[in-house]
């Protein structure tokens, strides 16, 4: 037998595998090629130059600042004074830590559950044709262009105890709804729907241009071996789509960590839920804004990144288990 | 949304330490001539845009009177006005004349931020409320020139009061009188509540803890009055028109729907609220409303009294110039261009008839007559800590999470621990 062509009759089931298996391709430029034109990677680290000292300036030394006044007490005008751990012990005993804790890492998982939605609308949405698409596309998006004071005012009457739409659709099937943004039982949750429902847009974009990444001709050959849409789905979309999957669930733990701007916006400051739905960035909020406490919030700054720091380290050990790069 | 604010954790950091960056580079003040002779330009830091026009109008009259003296009028919007001072204040280059409110002038007074301008020839604060005069003197000296006032009234929907055959409330009118009207007013088939009583502070609590003859803070300011009995009985008054009488919504519902809104659409019959509302009032489709002066509790009539003022930035270079205009501000001609700019009751007593007369449908005569038994809004030398942490205790009390007795021994310790904090 002839050297045969490539083997182009594996199972479909097999695909992923086959997949994932393949060397992973390099970007970027040869080793050895920079140092044969000196005057070409100049100008490679001029062009980067401007994002580099920008990011340098406004967050790399902010940063290491904040490092350090975590350690001091800030008077309101400027001054500070060394203090020591006192910053962190304060912060780690406040009574309130508990309930934010919880209360953040509630929502981070909440908002996780924008993730599966997201994909199923995004692999919808490419199985549409024809000029409805653009029209979707926008709709979902449009949460994530609008501005997030305008966002809040909306879901604010939404959810209004007395007058709110939500309400009144659960008067039409005899429920009394609840106060759903002044009553801490049900606080968080309501944030939890804003916030999947803001997201969905975003990461419906990333997977939109994940599923446009994965070849057709994986499809077509798994038609052939005769599997249906869902185990299509199931064997060639999700395992070809975790690359995405992986990047949006470590944006959406980042962000759902440091939620605070729906705190705010949805709660106000003098709401009786507010005490039951503060969250970590919220303490940071109200110690740097309303109490003049710098060197407390950033404390809490620092705990924060580490915290995240730590979770984003086993999220990207704990890829290699599910990820398929192709 | 997760955040659009913080969507990363440098931009968190970097929310703390703007300031920092911001107080690094300080350069204090722009060096272009002195008091004496030259050109000199101040910058005069406002928040409101809607009274802008007014203070401009002031620069333009207070340049013709001072050929050598320019004045820039910046507006920084409300929200970022005080983080932006405050930075502005560590690198020093605040503005040279700013507006002050009550609740910081102990805080900028105390570290040194402000001229104290009592000690300035020609220094004159007859013109003005004495109560504003004592808010706006910390240490035996006077930082801050008064520039508006503002009391609390009893808003009044005129209709509901029709409709319900109760009389429109009066001067005479005590405590029992507004328990028994909400009484009648309120008409849960209709939706209509007899009063609104949120927790907030100024428009209702401190008003009641007054009448009551309590009080938020010992004169001395060192210690909270939230342990005395009758501070306590002005919280309890206002606290049983929502568990006791039930005549207003709950502390839920006021939090859902604000109670000014509630009040505009007709949905509730009495309202304490400050004249700045009463555009809102006037404006509101439907609505035929008045004020009357605040109800006589145990210990009599009270209202709280609270204003802005004008104060000078210690590190001006240009104190004379500025003290110059300052004077001016609180002079007779400047206070009648803000009443005809019918915004704000001008400080200067006396001229409060343009704006009284802006809306002739609404007594707002009262706002004014109250003057005689107003108390200074209750402040410290550093007043965002205690303000912060009663009223969270407040909004508890307030949604049944604690009880008044428990809430106010909790509203005592922490408001004492935040004060010897200083």
């Amino acid at each position: 037998m002839a050297l045969a062509k490539a083997p182009s009759s594996a199972a479909p089931a097999a695909v992923p595998a086959a997949a994932a298996a393949r060397p992973r391709r390099r970007l970027g430029v040869r080793v050895g090629e920079r140092h044969g034109h000196p005057r070409e990677w100049i100008w490679g680290y001029l062009m980067i130059l401007p994002l580099v000292a920008g990011l340098a300036c406004f967050y790399l030394w902010p940063i290491v600042q904040s490092c350090y006044y975590s350690f001091t007490t800030w008077g309101v005008f400027g001054g500070q004074q060394w203090v020591g751990l006192a910053n962190y012990r304060a912060f780690l005993s406040d009574p309130q830590l508990p309930k934010a804790a919880w209360n953040t890492v509630l929502y981070s998982l909440l908002m996780l559950l924008a993730i599966p939605f997201s994909i199923v609308l995004a692999a919808l949405l490419n199985q549409l044709r024809g000029r409805h698409v653009g029209l979707y596309r926008t709709l979902y998006f449009l949460p994530v262009v609008s501005m997030p004071a305008a966002v809040a005012m909306v879901w604010r009457w939404l959810y209004n105890g007395d007058y709110g739409l939500i309400n009144y659709l659960l008067s039409l099937v005899g429920v009394h709804g609840p106060h759903w943004v002044s009553d801490p039982r049900f606080t968080v949750y309501a944030m939890g729907v804003v916030g999947i429902w803001s997201s969905l847009g975003y990461n419906m974009i990333i997977f939109a241009a994940g599923l446009k990444g994965i070849p057709r001709h994986y499809y077509e050959a798994a038609e052939l071996d005769g599997a249906g849409r869902v185990r299509q789905f199931v064997s060639i979309t999700l395992p070809l789509l975790s690359p995405s999957i992986f990047f949006v669930s470590v944006l959406t733990v980042i962000g759902g960590l440091q939620m605070f701007d729906t705190v705010l916006m949805m709660l106000g400051r003098a709401n009786p839920a507010l005490a039951g739905s503060k969250t970590i960035a919220y303490l940071f909020y109200e110690d740097v804004f309303l109490d003049n406490r710098q060197g407390m919030g950033c404390a809490i700054a620092v705990v924060l990144m580490a915290v995240l720091l730590v979770l984003t380290a086993v999220q990207f050990r704990l890829q290699k288990k599910w990820v398929h790069y192709e | 949304m997760g955040s659009k604010i913080t969507r990363s954790v440098p931009a968190l950091l970097c929310a703390a330490v703007l300031v920092a960056a911001a107080s690094g580079c300080s350069s204090a003040g722009a060096g272009s001539g002195g008091d004496a002779g030259g050109p000199v330009t101040l910058t005069y830091g406002i928040w409101d845009p809607n009274q802008k026009p007014a203070m401009q109008q002031i620069a333009n009259a207070f340049e013709k009177l001072h050929p050598n003296i320019t004045v820039d009028v910046e507006l920084t919007p409300n929200a970022n006005y005080w983080t932006k001072l405050q930075t502005e204040a560590a690198s020093g280059t605040a503005p040279d004349v700013f507006w002050m409110s009550t609740t910081r002038i102990g805080l900028y007074a105390g570290q040194g931020q402000l001229l104290p301008l009592s000690d300035r020839s020609g220094f004159d604060n007859k013109p003005f409320p004495a109560s504003l005069n004592s808010i706006y003197t910390v240490g035996g000296k006077q930082y801050g020139m008064p520039k508006d006032f503002d009391t609390i009234g009893l808003w009044y929907n005129k209709k509901l009061f029709d409709a319900a055959g109760v009389k429109y409330p009066t001067a005479a009118w005590t405590w029992q009188d507004v328990i028994d009207a909400s009484r009648k007013l309120t008409s849960p088939a209709k939706g209509v509540w007899g009063i609104a009583s949120p927790d907030w502070t100024q428009e209702n609590l401190y008003n009641d803890i007054y009448q009551a003859g309590g009080s938020v803070i010992s004169a001395d300011k060192k210690s909270s009055g939230f342990g005395d009995a009758k501070t306590l009985a002005g919280l309890q008054y206002a606290l049983d028109f929502i568990t006791k009488y039930k005549t207003s919504p709950t502390a839920q519902q006021m939090t859902d729907t604000d109670p000014s809104q509630l009040f505009a659409s007709g949905k509730v019959a009495m309202f304490t609220d400050g004249d700045w509302d009463t555009l809102t009032y006037k404006n509101a489709p439907g609505l035929d409303a008045d004020v009357a002066p605040l109800p006589a509790g145990p210990a009599g009539r009270a209202t709280v009294i609270n204003g802005l003022a004008n104060v000078i930035y210690a590190k001006t270079p240009h104190a004379t110039a500025a003290w110059q205009f300052v004077k001016f501000l609180g002079s007779e001609q400047a206070n009648r261009i803000q009443a005809a700019s019918g915004a704000v009751i001008p400080a200067y007593q006396g001229l409060s008839d343009g704006w009284v007369k802006a809306v002739p449908q609404f007594h707002l005569q009262t706002f004014v007559d109250q003057l005689k038994y107003a108390v200074p809004y209750p402040v410290s030398a550093n007043s965002g800590p205690w303000i912060t942490d009663s009223q969270a205790l407040l909004d508890q009390i307030w949604g049944g999470k604690l009880s008044l007795d428990a809430g106010a021994q909790q509203l005592t310790s922490t408001m004492n621990a935040d004060l010897a904090k200083g």
